[in-house]
């Protein structure tokens, strides 16, 4: 058990005075996140929705990565990673990540693939 | 740690004694089980994303489909409750820490409320998903389905809205039967009836001429196209049946892919919100009993905690992947 804990978030930039002071931070920090995406999903700005980088619309990139960093809040903070060992925290995060990666880009490709197979083929799917 | 047979040489390396990484088992054996069921949870999302994928221009519009909010008839209000829900989530994860820290500090009292509090959010957050299920599953404005397993959805050309059958479909003077099983075919039967037969929608869709049929088939600016009335005409010809509300075969918001993985993944994570709860019930009645007084440490409380801000975090993908993108 970690009994002592690291109280900095935002790479020090932002320093509690105790645990449950930071514990407070995040959540406001979760909450402004959660807060933008919501905003951003019903507004949803043209400019956003009409840009693309690797053929995804800019907005879902801001979303994705936006979810990501509450991801990292959560196991960082509210899980105590920031507490752990330097080794654990690696063989917890670097494991998963690799491993859905590898199937995020393998199903994506191949979904994208039938997509075309079945557009660009002979058969009409809508009758 | 109670149970651990003594055998003198816990002091030594190999001896047992010594943690690895610096984490206790229970915590370890946790993590592990965090791992696992991430990467089950990252399989369902992924297959989501592999339909989606596959079937790109055909996918419903999430804002299109989460539009209620409780005690709000009416009222569009895309996605506002799923946010709640998220920030009930994150608030429960919060006490759920708080309950940690209370813990480290051997605040039995502490510990009890933060506990107490972390329940009832996950009860709240389990009778939510409950609440969106049922509006799911009843459906708002009912559809048409094609041959082909295709949604026909109605708009009213005047407003602009989205038309409801009600809205248009006529009542026939005929005689509408619900096929059971013990009538024929032994494997062959069906649901429950629509509360307009397909006739009926078509021929008051060919009676009110400002209703136009809007198809699945998204356009350039991401929106479903909508049909003009000739086209509109031709397109409810290739009507199957009526379809209301969602279940796993059919779907009248959409393709019926969307309503099976949103039943699958959201169940999914309900039963562990749910089990979650259960867990957390079961801890605190431990606390309130003392055992973790007597014990010394307050470890159990931490490693309930890792489950429970697990669930979050998997809410947190979900969130994003099923209303957000």
């Amino acid at each position: 058990m970690a009994h002592e804990h690291k109280l900095e978030i935002f790479r020090g930039l932002l320093k509690f005075k105790s645990n449950t002071q930071k514990i407070w931070g995040v959540l406001i920090f979760l909450s402004i996140v959660t807060t933008v995406e919501v905003a951003l999903g019903i507004v949803k700005p043209r400019f956003l929705t009409h840009s693309y980088f690797l053929g995804m619309k800019l907005l879902n990139w801001i979303f994705i990565i936006l979810t990501l960093v509450k991801a990292y809040y959560i196991a960082w903070d509210f899980m105590h990673l920031r507490d752990e060992k330097t080794s654990l925290r690696r063989v917890i995060v670097w494991t998963p990540v690799f491993l859905i990666c590898y199937l995020i880009f393998i199903l994506l490709f191949e979904a994208d693939y039938i997509y075309n197979v079945y557009s660009d083929g002979f058969i009409t799917w809508d009758f | 740690m109670d149970a651990t047979v003594s055998t003198g040489t816990e002091d030594s390396v190999w001896g047992g004694g010594n943690r690895p990484l610096g984490a206790s088992y229970g915590k370890m054996m946790m993590w592990f089980f965090i791992m696992s069921d991430a990467l089950t949870f990252s399989g369902f999302l992924v297959a989501y994303g592999f339909s989606r994928f596959k079937f790109i221009e055909l996918w419903p519009i999430a804002d299109e489909v989460f539009t209620h909010f409780p005690f709000l008839h009416g009222v569009e209000a895309p996605m506002y409750y799923v946010a709640f829900m998220t920030f009930i989530l994150i608030m429960s994860s919060v006490t759920m820490v708080l309950a940690v820290d209370a813990g480290h500090k051997m605040k039995q009292k502490g510990v009890i409320l933060y506990m107490f509090l972390t329940i009832i959010g996950g009860a709240i957050f389990v009778g939510s998903q409950a609440w969106e299920w049922a509006t799911f599953i009843k459906g708002d404005y009912g559809a048409v389905e094609t041959n082909s397993g295709r949604i026909l959805q109605f708009v009213n050309a005047e407003t602009g809205k989205r038309a409801a059958l009600a809205d248009f479909a006529e009542t026939l003077p005929e005689e509408r039967v619900k096929h059971q099983s013990s009538e024929g075919i032994w494997f062959q039967s069906e649901g429950s009836r629509t509360s307009y037969s397909l006739n009926e929608v078509v021929e008051g869709f060919k009676a009110t001429p400002n209703i136009l049929i809007r198809t699945e088939q998204l356009n350039e600016e991401g929106e479903k196209t909508l049909l003009d009335r000739k086209q509109s005409l031709a397109k409810i010809l290739k009507g199957n049946q009526v379809v209301e509300g969602a279940n796993l075969v059919h779907n009248e918001y959409g393709h019926r892919l969307f309503a099976d993985f949103f039943f699958f993944i959201t169940g999914f994570h309900g039963f562990h919100v749910f089990s979650g709860v259960v867990i957390n019930i079961i801890i605190f009645f431990n606390v309130i009993l003392g055992t973790y007084e007597r014990r010394g440490h307050y470890e159990m409380v931490e490693k309930v905690g890792l489950y429970w801000h697990f669930v979050d975090l998997v809410w947190v993908f979900v969130f994003t992947f099923f209303y957000l993108v």
